[in-house]
């Protein structure tokens, strides 16, 4: 490995991306599967991913359970980045991107542990990224297929189809399923959200991050089971705070417009050393 | 202003500066979040003591009565202290995080067993890490 001076213009975070980073591992791919007390299912979907994808390495990012969620995803024969405790999804996924960032993977797929994906599936959003070299993330949408076979919750569609529309609007292109959780990255969308990704909540503000910084997405239809067991991260005492949060979020990031820093700018979490 | 009121209020306004003093000393508060603990304080008993300079600012913001115009400066400076903390709480969980995240991907590579090879590797990239860059003042 070179050694690389720290300048002056470089954060630290960059600095991983900029050396060699450490290859043990003898795939491109990686599958990020964020699960928070979902040992009921997640040896299940690590053992399907492996039967469907088994040129993908398999993370499971055990985000402070209780019920031994990392156990069951180890004896499944996946790896495991367990938090100390509860960060909720966003940062739970944003510690898979920066795994994948710093192992050098080209790849990342993003898979619920909650069964709700299909593995099948992922097959036409490997095929849309390898038809089209200038898209930076492939999202799977519930709502472009004829038959949806999902059954969310009327409130929750209505909110779905709400930021669909704001999203279609602002990206000027057509967003079906913003809130869906399985996608597949290129490493300008890892470096990305490696090192920007918000708290809760995070897929319907990726989508507006994704469009500033100018990267390129495209959707295409899967189907979505109902879960199996294991409940959703939006109960649905929630589903308002989670409405309000994501519309605040999206129309903050209409206003940022540069949401994140560039490689040279204060970093963000030290930015101010008055406060 | 009635007398009382003013002896409360300047009892209560240099009560709070001296606690906040004393916290600072014993190293139970930093002093980057007493700086505007302090300012109030002492605005406030600026305010309490000096009496024709309260009046007329309530003249000048349109309040009858002077004491109201004290209540207002404090919940003005509260409010901002309240800010400050949510402030200094969304720093606090930012970092939080990025601390879980590095110790978690730590801790998977720890468990992968490092080879004596990467484990070097490992160290000279904790140290390209550790270094960053010099903090612009």
């Amino acid at each position: 490995m070179g050694t690389i001076r720290p300048s002056r213009r470089n954060f630290p975070r960059l600095l991983v991306l900029v050396s060699e980073p450490i290859v043990d591992h003898n795939s491109q791919h990686l599958v990020i599967v964020p699960a928070y007390n979902e040992a009921g299912t997640v040896g299940e979907v690590v053992r399907s991913l492996h039967t469907h994808v088994p040129d993908f390495d398999v993370l499971v990012i055990d985000d402070g359970s209780t019920d031994g969620t990392r156990d069951v995803a180890t004896a499944a024969g996946a790896k495991t980045l367990r938090m100390p405790f509860n960060l909720g999804i966003g940062g739970a996924v944003q510690a898979g991107f920066v795994y994948a960032l710093e192992n050098g993977y080209d790849y990342v797929l993003q898979f619920d542990g909650d069964g709700q994906h299909i593995a099948r599936e992922i097959a036409p959003l490997r095929a849309a990224m390898a038809d089209d070299p200038s898209l930076d993330m492939v999202c799977g949408s519930r709502f472009l297929s004829a038959e949806h076979g999902y059954p969310a919750p009327i409130s929750r569609r209505t909110g779905i189809h709400l930021f669909a529309f704001l999203l279609s609007r602002i990206t000027r292109q057509r967003v079906s399923d913003p809130t869906s959780g399985f996608r597949l990255y290129n490493r300008r969308g890892i470096a990305l959200f490696a090192r920007d990704y918000p708290h809760d909540y995070p897929e319907v503000e990726a989508v507006v991050m994704l469009h500033f910084h100018r990267l390129r997405m495209r959707e295409v239809p899967v189907t979505m089971r109902a879960r199996g067991s294991g409940r959703s991260s939006i109960g649905s005492g929630k589903s308002l705070y989670y409405m309000v949060k994501v519309l605040l979020a999206i129309f903050i990031g209409v206003a940022r417009r540069r949401p994140t820093p560039e490689p040279g700018d204060e970093a963000p979490v030290a930015a101010a050393p008055n406060i | 202003m009635e007398t009382r009121i003013q002896i409360l209020a300047v009892a209560a306004s240099g009560l709070l500066f001296l606690v906040v003093l004393e916290l600072v000393r014993r190293r139970r508060l930093l002093e980057r979040y007493a700086l505007l603990w302090l300012l109030s304080a002492w605005v406030l008993l600026a305010l309490a003591i000096w009496q024709g300079l309260l009046s007329d600012l309530a003249r000048v913001i349109g309040i009858i009565y002077p004491p109201n115009a004290l209540f207002l400066i404090a919940f003005g400076f509260v409010l901002v202290l309240l800010l400050h903390f949510s402030l200094a709480v969304s720093r606090l969980t930012d970092q939080t995080k990025v601390l879980a995240q590095r110790l978690a991907i730590l801790e998977e590579r720890q468990r992968r067993g490092v080879t004596e090879d990467s484990a070097q590797r490992d160290r000279e990239e904790a140290v390209d890490f550790i270094a960053g860059p010099p903090r612009s003042r």
